[in-house]
């Protein structure tokens, strides 16, 4: 194999707390990164803010730490201006769904060619604790002490119901299942989204290890080219599917933007048309 | 009656009228017949109705400046003579239809009723008023009546034959009536042709900009759209193939300028336009261009007042908005052309000066600048080349590497053997996060020390006037030309103009300019005179008077003539 290793050598200061599900989602990914025979320096791995959003410093991969819920749109135009590298956009469920929540949906209609992780613990783990959009109904927490009784966001039904191309959900705990289904994701041509449930062992007592392992199963039966099906299969919540809902091709759209048309270059790596520039100025003579 | 050298023709109409249609076939006809064009509009912020006007100056010599006097007025729509009230004098002539003309008004003796609706009706329809109008005003300045139907035949050859041959007609009616009404109101307009400007180049300050960006490797637009910005992104939208440009309109402004940062990651050159309340949402990425040394480039129309303010109308009040916004301390950089031709090199030099420092750089314009066009020539316009700052990255290669310069070798992903890694966390070298007090230290000083840099780069200001002045006037973005034009009306041999082009950092040599100055007038349009501000911040200097102005309009160069004739002489 000449698969070149993701895992940083060295001293790295980890900020996840011992037992964080995000340990496992790091392992899948990196796993995921290299059976893809993918190059660190080929890959950009941008990210939010919160606990997830510090990936880009646990892997080795080029890297943006961005702003919170902003990951989509900077990874969108970093695809844009050059298709040649693979794109990962990752964030926590307050970076995704509730800060970027706009973004994610607008990318959807947009299709650009990269993929989504989003590291859902149902919980606003960095600032102890508060609750997310998908944190359930009477979980009570620091902020919420009576109880959280706003509906829970469902970001599967929600991808599905926009047509996105590429939707899965899956539990950290399960590494080689997660390694699967984030080669799939990145192998997708088109907006990939995986939303990952992962326990926080500080912050959420509701939704631990046991409680996902109990709440969720693998979908062996379903067919993601099915979109009413998957759609039904989203808004299951008696035990949450793990899996590939939903795929479709769409255009992509770094391969529509018109800049492409003629010319295949990616966009950075080109000069600016000056001779064009010159005929725009001179038909403004007559 | 005599109109000499410089006639201001005032287009007005309601919304959806079609003036900008007259607008267009005039001053190019008139530039094509060799005369020096000027064009600017006020307009409302709404689709239909209302009242809109045109100014379009006609001149022996350039003309770069809006005038308050309106010499020759056609009305479109009933409300535009009192629209223009403060505007018209004795002297104007107005030409419309009765129809148009308010009641206050009918007894003007220098109205002359044109049937623009009688004249179409017969050529076709009501459809062709606006080519009836534009043959009048040809026909009262000698215009070249072949050019103008030259131009007509291409302008509607996907219409048919039937179009062009009515507009043709149309045309001739119109141009016929313009010498007619010549002869019978005993008119003379006496402007020189020149064959030069023919050749010349009809540019708005929108499409200067915009051309100025793609000159230097502008490849990635990102925007939401805005008043009166959006006009530089639709221009880049429309010649996104040829030119090789990314044009997305996005969701809101965040993700527009998170999309235009990420875009300079990668290795492409990103902008943004917006406006002041557009730019609000962009303040936090302004911080994470700053944080994490990314290059993005901020064209920022600015338009009257807090919040929605005025949509459609001008004003300088977004120097500070630019100047402090984003959290935390990081240097940056903010242009503010005076004229279009200041507006095609700024615009090139954002780029180069957004890559070489790698900080956020503002290009401040306003709708006045953005909706103003005229003749230039060649020699005006300057070009400079795309200068490249990425690097291919070695294996041990460090984004943020600390060295005797601030500013690190900045690479790119895929473009070399090293990994990039940005970060808007305070980080070490590498990219990765630290709370090391030596290094926080070491990282603040890297960032902010860029500024020094950034300061002797600077453009120094325009100087224009006698060099033994007393009084001195400052101006900067838009307001230079009526400023100097009023000076030059005014013939004040102890009084000189100091135009800033960058309004921050100022170079620091500029200071030299007001220790000689006993009077230092600073003019802008806005309540709290912000530059003035800035000046005595950098330079420790007071400034005498403010000449301020926030109504939504521009400074005629009469107002402000008047103005500055009252502090100077008083």
């Amino acid at each position: 194999m000449n698969s070149e290793s993701f895992d940083r050598i060295g001293k790295i200061d980890i900020s996840w707390c011992p037992g964080c599900g995000n340990f496992a989602i790091r392992n899948s990914l990196t796993k995921a990164l290299s059976e893809l025979s993918l190059k660190p320096t080929n890959t950009a791995l941008i990210s939010g803010i919160g606990q997830a959003g510090k990936m880009p410093h646990h892997i080795l991969v080029n890297g943006f730490h961005a702003l919170h819920g902003r990951a989509i749109p900077t990874a969108t135009a970093v695809k844009a201006v050059n298709p040649n590298l693979t794109v990962i956009a990752e964030g926590g469920d307050g970076d995704m769904y509730a800060e970027g929540g706009n973004h994610l949906i607008h990318a959807i209609r947009r299709n650009p060619d990269i993929t989504v992780l989003i590291h859902n613990n149902q919980i606003y783990g960095l600032t102890k604790g508060q609750a997310s959009p998908t944190t359930l109904i009477n979980t009570k927490t620091p902020t919420q002490p009576f109880g959280v009784f706003e509906e829970p966001l469902n970001p599967i039904a929600l991808a599905i119901s926009l047509n996105a191309s590429f939707v899965a959900r899956t539990f950290s705990g399960y590494v080689e299942e997660t390694k699967e289904i984030i080669k799939q994701a990145i192998s997708h041509k088109g907006l990939s989204i995986v939303d990952i449930f992962h326990n926080c062992p500080s912050f959420n007592k509701v939704n631990t290890v046991s409680w996902y392992q109990e709440n969720t199963y693998f979908m062996y039966d379903h067919d993601p080219q099915n979109r009413k099906e998957a759609f039904n299969r989203a808004l299951e919540n008696e035990k949450y599917p793990l899996g590939v809902f939903y795929i479709c091709k769409k255009p992509i759209f770094e391969e529509k933007l018109p800049a492409y048309e003629k010319n295949k270059t990616p966009i950075w790596n080109r000069e600016p048309v000056v001779e064009n520039i010159d005929k725009i100025i001179n038909s403004k003579k007559v | 009656m005599n109109l000499e050298n410089e006639v201001s023709i005032v287009l007005g109409g309601a919304a959806g009228q079609g003036i900008h249609i007259i607008e267009e076939s005039l001053t190019k006809v008139l530039k094509l017949s060799g005369y020096n064009v000027f064009a600017t509009k006020e307009y409302m912020s709404r689709v239909r109705g209302g009242i809109n006007t045109t100014e379009i100056v006609v001149s022996s010599k350039k003309n770069r400046s809006y005038f308050k006097k309106v010499d020759l007025l056609v009305t479109f729509e009933k409300g535009v003579l009192n629209h223009l009230n403060d505007r018209l004098d004795e002297k104007t002539i107005i030409l419309g239809e009765i129809k148009n003309i308010d009641d206050e008004y009918v007894n003007n003796k220098n109205i002359i009723d044109v049937p623009i609706t009688e004249i179409s009706k017969s050529v076709g329809g009501e459809l062709f008023s606006n080519t009836v109008g534009s043959g009048i005003i040809l026909g009262l300045f000698d215009g070249d009546l072949e050019i103008f139907n030259k131009y007509i035949t291409e302008k509607f050859s996907k219409k048919g034959a039937g179009v062009i041959d009515s507009n043709l007609k149309a045309a001739l009616k119109g141009y016929t009536l313009g010498k007619k009404i010549l002869i019978d109101h005993d008119i003379q307009i006496t402007i020189k042709k020149n064959s030069e400007v023919k050749n010349e180049v009809l540019l708005s300050g929108t499409e200067a900009f915009a051309l100025g960006f793609a000159r230097s490797g502008c490849n990635f637009v990102s925007f939401y759209p805005m008043t009166p910005s959006t006009g530089v992104s639709v221009f880049l939208a429309n010649h996104a193939k040829d030119l090789g440009i990314i044009v997305e309109q996005v969701e809101d402004e965040i993700s527009a300028i998170n999309m235009a940062i990420g875009s300079w990651y990668a290795g492409g050159r990103g902008l943004v336009t917006t406006s002041g309340g557009g730019f609000s949402l962009m303040c936090e990425a302004v911080s994470l261009s700053g944080m994490t040394e990314s290059p993005v480039v901020i064209y920022l129309g600015q338009r009257p007042g807090p919040s929605t303010g005025l949509p459609t109308r001008t004003a300088q009040g977004d120097l500070n908005l630019a100047l402090y916004s984003g959290q935390g301390e990081f240097p940056r950089i903010i242009y503010a052309p005076g004229s279009i031709e200041e507006a095609y090199f700024t615009s090139q030099l954002a780029f180069n000066m957004a890559d070489k420092y790698q900080v956020p750089v503002f290009v401040l314009s306003d709708q006045y600048l953005s909706d103003t066009y005229y003749n230039i020539s060649d020699l005006e316009l300057k070009h400079i080349k795309k200068e490249n700052y990425i690097t291919k990255t070695e294996k041990d290669y460090k984004r943020y590497r600390l060295s005797d310069s601030p500013i690190s070798k900045r690479g790119i992903p895929g473009y070399g053997d090293g990994i990039v890694l940005l970060c808007g966390n305070e980080h070490d070298e590498f990219g990765d996060v630290t709370e090391d007090p030596k290094l926080i230290t070491k990282m603040a000083e890297k960032r902010n020390n860029k500024i020094n840099l950034i300061e002797k780069d600077s453009i120094m200001p325009k100087f224009f006037g006698s060099d033994n002045y007393k009084n001195l006037i400052v101006t900067w973005g838009s307001t230079y030309y009526p400023v100097r034009d009023a000076l030059l009306k005014l013939d004040l041999k102890d009084t000189a103009l100091l135009h800033f082009n960058q309004v921050y950092p100022l170079p620091k040599e500029s200071e030299k300019y007001f220790k000689n100055a006993e009077k230092i007038i600073n003019v802008e349009l806005n309540y709290s005179g912000q530059f003035g501000q800035l000046l005595k911040q950098f330079f420790g200097i007071n400034i005498h008077s403010n000449v301020l102005k926030y109504d939504g309009r521009t400074f005629s160069v009469e107002d402000l003539s008047k103005k500055l004739e009252e502090i100077l002489r008083g």
